[in-house]
Formats: C-alpha cells, structure tokens, sequence
C-alpha cells in the first residue's frame, strides 16, 4: 500500500509546525524521516496515524484520503509505534498486543488468538505474554508494541524513533523485525547510519520543510549534513562490509 | 530492570457471579438488619407480601412499613449508588489516566453540594416539596459540569491535565460557597444535615429515587462495558488510541457526559460517598488485572456489596444515631486496601 503526504502544513496555536509537505513511500517501502530534534519529525509523523489533523494538504492511502476515512478504517490499514510511553495501567503483555485487534472487532470472529500469538511469535515475545507490561525492559517493550502494530495487520506501519533508549543489539533487532515484515513504512530515525543502513529511501526535514529526498548515499552529503545539523561528516568504508558509514564531528560555530 | 512475576490473578467470570450472589445476600441482610430489630422471619414475610403483593395484619403494619417502605429502598438505593460510583471511578481513572482520580475529581458533587446545600440551608425551591434537595443538587451537578466543560476546553480538545486541573480548582470555589452558606445558616441542625450530606448518606432514600438512579446507572454501566476495550486503548495513551482507531477527544467528550451524569445523579440521592469511586477501581484492578472489559464487569458488583455493607454499619453503629456513611467506607476500606496494595505486584500510580 502507498502512502502519499500531498503538501501537509501542521499548525498548532497560530505557529505553523511543518509545512508543505510532500513525501512519498511506494508500496513495500522502508522510507526514513531524519532531521535535528524540532524540526517537525513527530508532528508530521502524528499527523499520519491521526493524532493530529492537517491544517492543509492530505495524506493518503493507495490514494484515499486518511482523515477522511473512518477512523476504525483507517486503523485496519495503518498502525504505529507512538513516542509516548505511558505504562501507569497494569495491562498484560498478551493484553497489549490484543489491543491490536481493536480496529478489527466484530469482523473476525474467533481468529483474533491465533493473530495476536503469530505477531508475538514474530517478534519473539510468546514467553512475556502473561508478564505485566509496565515491568518489561525498554527491548521487550518495543517488541510488544510491534506484536501490537503487527496484530492489527496493517499494510502500513509509522514508527517515531523505534530505537531510542535501545542499546545497539536492541536497535538491529528492532529495525530488522521492521524490515521483513514487508510492511510499507516510514520511520522517524535519530542514528544517520542507522538510516542509511535499513532505509530504501531518505527524507531530511529541516525547521518544518522537507530539504532532501531520495536513496541515503545520495541524501547524506556532507554539506547537507552540516547545513541541516550543523556538524561534519566523513564518509569511511566499513572494514568489513565495505558499506559507507559516516563519522562526525562538530562544526565549529560559524559568525 | 526490576524483574517482577506475572501478577497474581482471579478469573473474573467466577468473581463476578461470586460477587452477584453476595450482592443479593447483602441486599437481604440489609433490609433484616436495623434499629428496629425485626425477626428474620418477618422480614422475609413483609418482603414476600410486597413482591407478591399480598396482605399483612394491621398489628404488623409499622414494621412491615420499616422494611418495604423505608429499608429496602434504601438499601438498593446503596447498591445503585455503590455500582455507580465505582463504574465512574473506573471510567474517570482512564479518562484522564490519574491513579487519584475519582468521581468527584471533575468537580461535579461539589457543584451538586451547593445546590442541596441551597435547599438544606437556605430553603430554595420551597415549591417542590421533598424533591426539592434531589432536583436542586442534580441541576447545579449540569450546571457545574457545563462549567467545568467550557473552562477544560483546548483546541486539543479535554487532555486529562486541563481536565483535572479545572475540576479540582473550580471544586475548590465550589466548596467556598458551600462553606460560606453552613457557616452563614442561623440553624444548627440544618448544619448538621448539610455535614452530613457533604460525607454522603442514604438516610433520605426514598423509593420515589430509585428507578431514576437505578436506570441512569445501568444506562451508563452499559455504555461503558461497550467502550472498554477503547478505555484500554485510552489507557495506553493518547497517540496509542488515535492510532488504533479510537479518536481520544471524541471518546474524551463522550465519557465526561456519561460520567457527569452518572455522577449527578448518584451524588443527588446520596450525597457525596468517599472512598468508593477511588478505590475500588484499584482493588478490582489487583484481582483482574487492568483490562478495562474485566473491571467494568467486576467493579459495579464490588461497589454495589462495599456500599450496601457500609450504610447497614452506619445505622448499627450509633443507633439510633446514624453515621455518615462516607466515614464507614474510609475506616473499613482504607485498611482492606492497604493490604491488597502490599501484597504487591500492583502498577497503576507508580512503581
């Protein structure tokens, strides 16, 4: 399924957030959302899965406008893995995950077991299900949530930094479930090398504006780097896969 | 990372029944045990002799009176009361997802109390006889939750902080003219009375508030047991639920008007009752766990048995004097649920 933002601007209390947005993911897709902290990641990425309504522009499904649509709907097509945090309710793992089947309810009687036990078959979390989610470490928590996104079986799938607070195994884990689950996707990420390495194609958002697009070796130039985010780059060869990795530094303050 | 064992927990099929069936045996108790010392055997007469409709002697008319007329209303008045108010406490805690929340934190049974207290004090609405208290109490509840509504309102629509931060204000103001009114009024009696309807009681139960209360409660318990599963998802999160297909400021809007009026219209017949909207939501959640389609079925049983049990002790205790049954649920409750929060294993507020 494809996912078109069509000229998105985002404004909350008279200050406009992002605007004239124009991103594409293709079907089948992993696109990256990178920019410095601020610069309108996590409201463009609301604005996706319907936590905030465009003040302009659309974003659209295989064409269908998303806000549009009926919010259960909408939710059968598309699931995300929110920033937000709030763990005060003592819900069960298999109890999280099952709240994935939230959109379907009423459709499809009795299947919804096996469902939630394939998606945390998937992610490897069938052990936690009778654990209390509050008390899972910050790895196994990102896995519930993705069992939650994939029990919804959606065809698309919004990430906001799936990685953070992840120690660097955690993080490939994660972006590799991600990865072969074959979903559409569009994630916001903060690790540029990270990005490069999973992502099919960039974005680079910059004080609300989309200012770069296209595959991460192309977009992650050294002068759009310390443009966007004000440091130096040093494109180097992995000695053992070969892949470009970047290293950095800062910019010294221009005056 | 602490480590913690799944919690321990009860089926909430055979707990509901359970508590079902003790529900209808505290209810029997209820109407058997009072000041008036009427035998068990008489009482279950004059109960048979009501459902059926039947006769009793003239020589047994004044206890017959006690039980039909003025015991029983009250004590299904309490259960209805208790079911409600523990079912709005459920639903107010997701709502804006606060372990401290209750059916009055939104500043509503503080509305209603100026009200009654209007009525009890002052002497308004002379013209509606002994409907006077209910009415008056239930329309400043709207008018208190129309307030609360306009005041919470953002272009983001009712977020949990605004929402308690304006209930818990404007039921300081609230409770300034109440204040101001028992401390004004010449009489000490009707003093008294406005204390005690501050505490709550179920003193003035007539049969005359029941089917009123009894279906305003069933209405909102049914409303809420539909919505459960988007309470879980509410639970979660704003940016969870939204993304689930649930739109939190809809559902937002929605539960502060059944809440409001389950609330208004449970605190007009009873005042405001304590502990009940609190904690039992939290000792229902330690015995099931947080899924909001177990609490709700649990919670309003739990409540209804709790509220029961407290009013018949409010009348033994001191009798023939009564004590306001909000006193009863906080000294019989707070120790019953102290020991269920060590027992451990419980998140909700922080671990």
């Amino acid at each position: 399924m494809r996912l078109d933002i069509e000229d998105v601007t985002i404004e909350a209390a008279g200050t406009r957030l992002v605007e004239h947005i124009d991103l594409t993911v293709g079907s089948g897709t992993f696109a990256g959302l990178v920019g410095p902290n601020g610069s309108g990641k996590s409201t463009l990425l609301r604005s996706v899965y319907r936590a905030l309504r465009p003040a302009a522009g659309a974003v659209r499904l295989d064409g269908d406008d998303l806000h549009a649509m009926d919010p259960q709907a909408a939710a059968r097509s598309l699931a995300a893995l929110p920033q937000e945090s709030s763990a005060e309710f003592d819900f069960t793992v298999a109890e999280v995950v099952g709240m994935g089947r939230l959109p379907h309810r009423g459709r499809t009687a009795g299947a919804d077991r096996e469902i939630c036990a394939r998606a945390m078959d998937r992610t490897g979390v069938t052990h936690l299900a009778g654990r209390g989610f509050p008390g899972l470490s910050g790895g196994e928590k990102q896995r519930v949530l993705i069992a939650r996104a994939l029990a919804q079986q959606p065809r698309v799938l919004v990430l906001d930094e799936p990685t953070n607070h992840l120690d660097i195994a955690h993080q490939l884990d994660v972006l590799s479930l991600v990865r072969e689950s074959g979903l559409t996707v569009l994630a916001a990420l903060h690790d540029l090398n990270l990005a490069a390495a999973h992502c099919d194609v960039l974005y680079v958002i910059d004080k609300g504006r989309i200012v770069a697009a296209g595959p991460p070796l192309d977009v992650l130039r050294p002068a759009l780097l310390a443009e966007v985010f004000g440091i130096r780059a040093h494109p180097v060869r992995h000695p053992v896969s070969g892949a470009v990795q970047l290293l950095f530094d800062r910019l010294p303050p221009t005056t | 990372m602490r480590r913690r064992t799944a919690p321990r927990r009860i089926p909430a099929l055979p707990l509901g029944l359970g508590l079902a069936a003790l529900l209808l045996l505290s209810l029997l108790c209820g109407v058997a045990l009072g000041a008036a010392g009427i035998g068990w055997a008489d009482v279950l007469r004059f109960l048979w002799a009501g459902l059926t409709g039947g006769t009793v002697h003239a020589h047994d008319a004044a206890p017959y009176t006690i039980v039909w007329e003025i015991r029983l209303p009250r004590v299904l008045l309490a259960a209805v009361v208790g079911a409600g108010l523990a079912a709005v406490g459920v639903a107010v805690q997701a709502m804006v997802r606060n372990a401290l929340a209750d059916p009055f934190v939104l500043g509503i049974s503080s509305g209603a109390a100026v009200g009654a207290n209007a009525v009890i004090l002052l002497g308004a609405l002379a013209g509606l006889g002994v409907w006077a208290l209910s009415v008056s109490a239930f329309a400043s509840a709207l008018a208190a939750m129309a307030l609360v509504y306009a005041v919470a309102r953002s272009p983001h629509g009712l977020t949990p902080l605004r929402l308690i931060l304006t209930g818990t204000a404007l039921a300081y103001g609230f409770e300034a003219v109440t204040t101001v009114m028992v401390f004004g009024a010449a009489r000490g009696e009707a003093a008294r009375s406005a204390m005690m309807w501050l505490l709550g009681s179920l003193g003035g139960a007539t049969w005359a508030q029941v089917p009123l209360a009894a279906v305003t409660v069933a209405a909102g318990w049914a409303w809420l047991r539909r919505r459960a599963e988007a309470l879980n998802a509410l639970a979660m999160g704003d940016e969870t639920a939204a993304s689930l297909g649930v739109p939190p400021p809809r559902l937002r809007r929605e539960l502060f008007l059944v809440t409001a009026a389950v609330t208004g219209t449970v605190v007009a017949v009873s005042g405001a009752i304590g502990f009940v909207g609190l904690m039992v939501p939290h000792v229902v959640r330690m015995l099931v766990g947080a899924d909001h389609r177990r609490v709700l079925a649990v919670a309003p049983l739990a409540g209804a048995v709790l509220l029961v049990w407290a009013d018949v002790l409010s009348r033994l205790l001191l009798a023939p004097a009564e004590l306001p049954v909000g006193v009863i649920t906080a000294v019989v409750g707070v120790p019953a649920f102290l020991l269920l929060m060590r027992r451990g294993g419980y998140a909700f507020g922080g671990r």
